[in-house]
């Protein structure tokens, strides 16, 4: 068995225009020591995805399915047993290292927070172990940044005292949900790969949640592409992005800026845009935005299809979808 | 520490309110605390020979139709408005903030129950629900606290549960979430601490209606009993004899009125201390 094994998850939101499916009978499974992608464009169900593994879903979502964690369901769990499980098995770094930070207690203090509730250690103890930690993610000049309130220190600092504080029980998953989307591009790789290392020191399971195919290429070894709340491709991120087997996956491809693209040239795009939730087709998501679209793309959200060896894409044009060019390197 | 000094002095020169109000409000509580080791007179020395004097040395303000020193009077009064308004402010602030945050954290039933009863309570006010108290258990000093306190409850846990429901939808109670704290315990370490300043300046604020009320019931009988000085009660003894000794009741008047200010104005300023988006835009 699996550490975390999600079976048909669907969240139903309420929206102003009444209920609507924000992620639609997703399934996949996670082991200790793997590390597994979503990515999708904003509104796709990725984070919201990572939300329901935690249980933490906002005020008026329900999730149907099963989340289980070496087998307990979570979402069947009392509130009391999930707070034990938060923080303690399931570490989570937040996008917005500025705004995560309860901006009155000293950075220590929040690192501390989930080793007194969960290891039931001593302030001092905890105090010193958090000094440990903070350390071991290398926050500059821990010892004095320790006692600095979040305002004192800049983005990336910030989102090392998050990670620090995530880690701090030893959890056996870490969802990070677009940890490195709000900071500059030479913080995020160096957050990235702290990232990648500390799940390699722990052989922890990492879920990354990004929109940018970049960072998922680098970071995880499996990849899920969302769109409109499923799954439309999952595999091997090598294999994934190498044959861009479903048509969304292609277009979001061509769609990633690059550098030493010619200037005045302008990035490739999806034609429209991703539909409301409570619009979404009956069939495929991404009937009508897609260039192959036929009738019967409508008719029903098709199955997952084999591309490869573990790989699957959800579309009934395959064939004609692998012929389809490339964005140029 | 030095910003910090730096920071409140500057922005003490900018907000003029804060200054004067806690001038006002400091020489109010250390009006109070000199009366407990010192006093001109004792305010219980009857004599009435001396009834009604002019101000002079042995008596600054004077003295009332019993020959009581009207200044010792005044000083000694301050300590049970003080007294009054700082239990009762701390009761409505204890009982209220408790039942505000349970309301935010909880949601759902439990806070419309909250809020309702809060709804009921304000249509009692003060001087009614001391009226009551008065009638089962006789007038004393302790029925106008409570009466107040209880009525600042529902303020509070009003206050309490709107700034509580927004400090709950930011980002740092879902990262304490997700690191595992229960209700209580984020109510508790985030919430509170992040909505102290706005409960700060609700207690200054209903610390000045507590002092009102509280000389408003003595004035009426049913708070402070005689021989205890009062400024209210002081107000009302000098209401019979507002032609003959018009300063009589001049006095006690405007040390209620620069007590009340004071705490507005102090609330205010506190107000625009504490609120960041007031104090950059100034």
């Amino acid at each position: 068995m699996a550490l975390l094994e999600v079976e048909e998850l669907t969240v139903r939101l309420a929206t102003a225009r009444g209920p609507a499916d924000a992620v639609r009978g997703v399934s996949f499974s996670l082991d200790r020591g793997q590390t597994l992608g979503l990515t999708g464009e904003s509104g796709s169900g990725k984070s919201m995805t990572a939300l329901a593994v935690i249980a933490l879903l906002p005020e008026g979502a329900r999730a149907s399915g099963r989340v289980l964690l070496d087998g307990e369901d979570l979402l069947a769990a009392s509130e009391r047993r999930l707070c034990a499980v938060r923080g303690n098995r399931i570490g989570m770094i937040f996008q917005e290292p500025m705004t995560a930070l309860d901006p009155l207690h000293s950075v220590v203090r929040q690192v501390a927070e989930p080793l007194r509730l969960h290891r039931g250690l001593s302030a001092g103890a905890a105090r010193a172990e958090a000094l440990r930690l903070l350390d071991r993610v290398r926050l500059a000049d821990a010892h004095r940044s320790a006692a600095a309130y979040p305002h004192q220190l800049s983005g990336g600092q910030r989102q090392r005292v998050l990670i620090a504080s995530a880690l701090a029980c030893g959890p056996d998953l870490l969802v990070a949900d677009e940890p490195t989307t709000a900071l500059d591009a030479t913080t995020q790789s160096e957050i990235l790969d702290l990232i990648a290392e500390l799940v390699d020191e722990d052989g922890m399971a990492l879920m990354l949640i990004s929109h940018d195919l970049g960072v998922m290429a680098q970071n995880v070894t499996r990849t899920l592409v969302m769109y409109g709340g499923s799954i439309v491709e999952s595999g091997p991120t090598e294999a994934v992005f190498s044959r861009l087997a479903h048509p969304y996956t292609r277009g979001l491809h061509a769609a990633r800026p690059r550098l030493g693209v010619g200037r005045g040239k302008r990035l490739a795009a999806i034609p429209g845009t991703v539909p409301e939730i409570a619009d979404l087709p009956p069939g495929c998501p991404f009937a009508g935005r897609c260039p192959l679209t036929i009738a019967a793309c409508s008719a029903a959200i098709p199955p997952p299809l084999p591309v490869g060896p573990g790989h699957a894409a959800r579309c009934i044009r395959l064939e004609a979808a692998l012929t389809l060019p490339k964005a140029a390197d | 520490m030095s910003a910090l000094a730096a920071r409140s002095g500057h922005s003490g020169f900018r907000h003029p309110s804060l200054v004067v109000g806690a001038t006002l409000t400091g020489l109010f509580v250390f009006a109070a605390a000199l009366s407990l080791v010192w006093a001109p007179h004792s305010p219980f020395d009857i004599d009435v020979p001396h009834k009604l004097a002019a101000p002079s040395p042995a008596h600054w303000l004077g003295t009332d139709a019993f020959g009581r020193d009207v200044a010792s009077l005044l000083l000694v009064g301050a300590q049970n408005s003080l007294l009054v308004g700082v239990v009762a402010v701390a009761i409505g602030l204890i009982i209220g903030a408790a039942l505000g945050l349970l309301a935010a954290a909880m949601g759902g039933f439990p806070e419309d129950l909250v809020m309702r009863l809060a709804d009921f309570a304000f249509a009692f006010p003060a001087v009614l629900s001391a009226i009551l108290l008065a009638a089962l258990f006789g007038p004393s000093v302790l029925d106008a606290i409570l009466a107040i306190g209880v009525f600042n409850v529902p303020v509070f846990a009003r206050v309490t549960r709107a700034a509580a429901r927004g400090v709950w939808r930011r980002d740092f109670i879902l990262a304490a979430r997700a690191a595992g704290s229960g209700t209580l315990r984020i109510s508790l370490e985030h919430v509170l601490p992040n909505i102290l300043p706005g409960l700060t300046v609700q207690a200054t604020i209903q610390f000045a209606t507590a002092v009102l009320a509280e000389t408003a019931l003595s004035y009426l009988g049913l708070g402070t009993q005689p021989p205890q000085p009062s400024w209210g009660r002081m107000l009302n003894d000098a209401q019979t004899l507002m032609f003959q000794a018009p300063q009589l009741a001049v006095y006690p008047g405007l040390a209620i009125a620069l007590a009340v200010l004071g705490l507005n104005l102090l609330g205010d300023g506190l107000n625009d201390l504490l609120d960041p988006r007031l104090a950059r835009t100034r």
